[in-house]
């Protein structure tokens, strides 16, 4: 059976869970194999993640030369591993860099690219949804190796129970692939609420919170919900970018989401759209956000909030 | 300095957009505009003319895309850049990432073969595609460095710097001239077109390219020879909307409390 490589997404040495999706998603086309890049010392720890999420093989790549540099060391790692290895597909997670680094990849391998993909068929047959969530698109890579970003959130990380093999593997790196250099890096502070792309339920906030963020978050925390926000609340400079929700911030498909004083602009609409189940409040019954609701509620969000986060707590006692 | 700013023509976000029989979007038959993030990257490239008013800088906005798609090459210009150019042929029609970036790779030599150029500026994503991929294919082509997804541009002499807002960190991005600079909608709203602007845009230079033109063989794009093939594209039924409760007497938060409850949710 062919391998698939899939890029390790990880913050010192931990492993996301999107990449565990990727494993499971791999397993479907071949035999699933990691490519961890990072310190060594790392890899072996995060290869015992790996294997237990179907990841027969880890390449484990020393990072030395490459972590000072954006995307494209990355990419010519992976493009040496193309060639030694001749993959049924590579996969990577659908963020500003794995979508970057896909890209650079399929240049250098003559390999055809599907950004942003919700679901793999065996025959590697990808699903996206397009135009805000308005068209589901079926396609397939027709030359040279499959090379595919994923979604987050699209599949469920299955426990396999694989050897998770550590093989060291030594890439060169170009002097070209070092032009663009990392200056400085701020991690960004944890907030202790599910990450929004990974979230069951994200509870959101736009132009009628009128800054005030403390009803959404209390019901995000009653509900153990991440906190998204609309454009308009991040260009008004109340959250952080990192928060929006839509077309030029994430794209998040829980199980619920509450929108909450948020008019419902195709911007928006086209990063949750696809979400499960949509409940919205909003003081104007005319907001278009109330033709995608299972359920609305016309009414001020910050008498509405503050009620229903009491009631969640005394249901869930 | 010479600065390229690559806009693309996208069928308008805010209209029924749809694809043609052969599962390519339709870019004819619904209206079209120049993609909103690409309208970032032309004020961008504007303010760093301005910033820099002391050098003889250019900004060219390239396009490639149908007859129509001029329109978005206008707009750029309606904005303040200086020239256009616009690749059209039927060729191109259908063309994927790979033929995408491949055309625009090489109107970007020619340019560069012309007067030497320092900065390709690209919007973070198109509004129809939403790839994000292109400015990254570009500089794997044209063997730049990308310095890309910037919220905050700053450059000095041949250095530009910027801000990039990653899902784990924030990370400022350093490289040397010529390169290729994606901006983000963070960067600040892109200005509208004074009346003025309107009026100098006629005037201005506008060249339309064929593939002939800058050296690609049309066998290497389009629809036929794409390196990925839709099989299919359907519409998602509707979203059926939903009761809406009226919170008249205080009793909203109970009624969604039941309805979250009734999906076990609590």
């Amino acid at each position: 059976m062919s391998e698939v490589l899939v890029l390790v997404d990880h913050v010192d040495g931990a492993v996301s869970k999107p990449t565990l999706e990727l494993l499971a998603l791999a397993g479907r086309l071949g035999e699933p194999s990691a490519v961890f890049i990072g310190p060594s010392g790392q890899g072996a720890e995060a290869a015992t993640k790996l294997g237990e999420y179907g990841a027969a093989k880890v390449y484990v790549v020393d990072d030395a030369e490459v972590k000072g540099y954006l995307v494209a060391p990355k990419a010519e790692v992976l493009a040496q591993l193309v060639e030694k290895t001749s993959p049924a597909a590579v996969l990577l997670v659908s963020s500003y860099e794995g979508k970057e680094i896909g890209g650079r990849l399929a240049i250098k391998t003559g390999s055809g690219l599907i950004t942003d993909a919700v679901d793999i068929a065996d025959d590697g047959t990808t699903t996206q949804a397009v135009f805000a969530g308005n068209y589901s698109v079926q396609a397939k890579v027709t030359r040279g190796t499959p090379i595919v970003t994923v979604k987050p959130n699209s599949t469920a990380p299955e426990a396999s129970g694989a050897a998770g093999t550590v093989e060291e593997f030594s890439a060169t790196i170009s002097d070209s692939a070092k032009k663009a250099q990392i200056v400085a890096s701020q991690p960004r502070k944890a907030s202790g609420r599910p990450e929004l792309t990974e979230a069951a339920i994200v509870v959101s906030g736009g132009r009628g919170t009128g800054g005030d963020f403390a009803p959404v978050e209390g019901l995000a925390d009653a509900l153990g919900a991440a906190v998204g926000a609309s454009r308009a609340a991040v260009d008004s400079g109340w959250m952080p970018h990192s928060f929006q929700v839509g077309q030029t911030g994430k794209t998040v498909s829980p199980q619920l989401y509450l929108a909450n004083g948020i008019s419902g602009a195709i911007q928006h609409r086209a990063g949750m759209q696809t979400s499960k189940t949509i409940v919205a409040v909003n003081k104007d019954e005319e907001a278009p956000i109330f033709e995608l609701v299972d359920f609305g509620v016309v009414g001020d969000l910050h008498a509405v909030l503050p009620a229903l986060t009491e009631k969640v707590k005394e249901r869930k006692g | 300095m010479n600065i390229v700013v690559c806009v693309k023509y996208v069928p308008d976000a805010t209209a029924d957009r749809q694809f043609e029989s052969d599962n390519t979007v339709d870019r004819v038959g619904v209206d079209g505009l120049l993609s909103e993030l690409d309208e970032y990257a032309v004020e961008q490239a504007l303010q760093i003319k301005e910033k820099r008013s002391d050098e003889d800088i250019s900004i060219t906005a390239l396009c490639v895309g149908p007859e129509k798609a001029v329109d978005a090459v206008r707009k750029a210009l309606q904005m303040g850049a200086d020239k256009g150019v616009h690749v059209s042929d039927d060729a191109i029609a259908g063309s994927d990432y790979a033929a995408t970036s491949l055309v625009l790779a090489k109107a970007v030599q020619k340019i560069d073969a012309e007067e030497k150029v320092d900065l390709v500026m690209c919007g973070m994503a198109s509004t129809d595609g939403s790839g994000s991929v292109v400015p990254a294919m570009l500089a794997e082509r044209l063997d730049y460095p990308q310095v890309t997804f910037g919220s905050k541009i700053e450059t000095q002499g041949d250095q530009v710097r910027i801000q990039r807002d990653g899902d784990v960190a924030t990370e400022i991005i350093g490289g040397s001239m010529p390169l290729v600079l994606s901006v983000t909608d963070q960067t600040g709203e892109a200005r509208y077109p004074s009346f003025k602007g309107i009026m100098a845009a006629k005037k201005k230079p506008m060249e339309t390219w064929s593939l002939g033109d800058i050296g690609v063989d049309a066998g290497e794009v389009g629809l036929s020879v794409a390196w990925t093939t839709v099989q299919e594209a359907t519409a998602r039924p509707p979203r059926q909307a939903g009761e809406v409760h009226t919170d008249e007497d205080g009793s909203g938060a109970g009624a969604l409390a039941d309805f979250l409850a009734s999906k076990k949710f609590i």
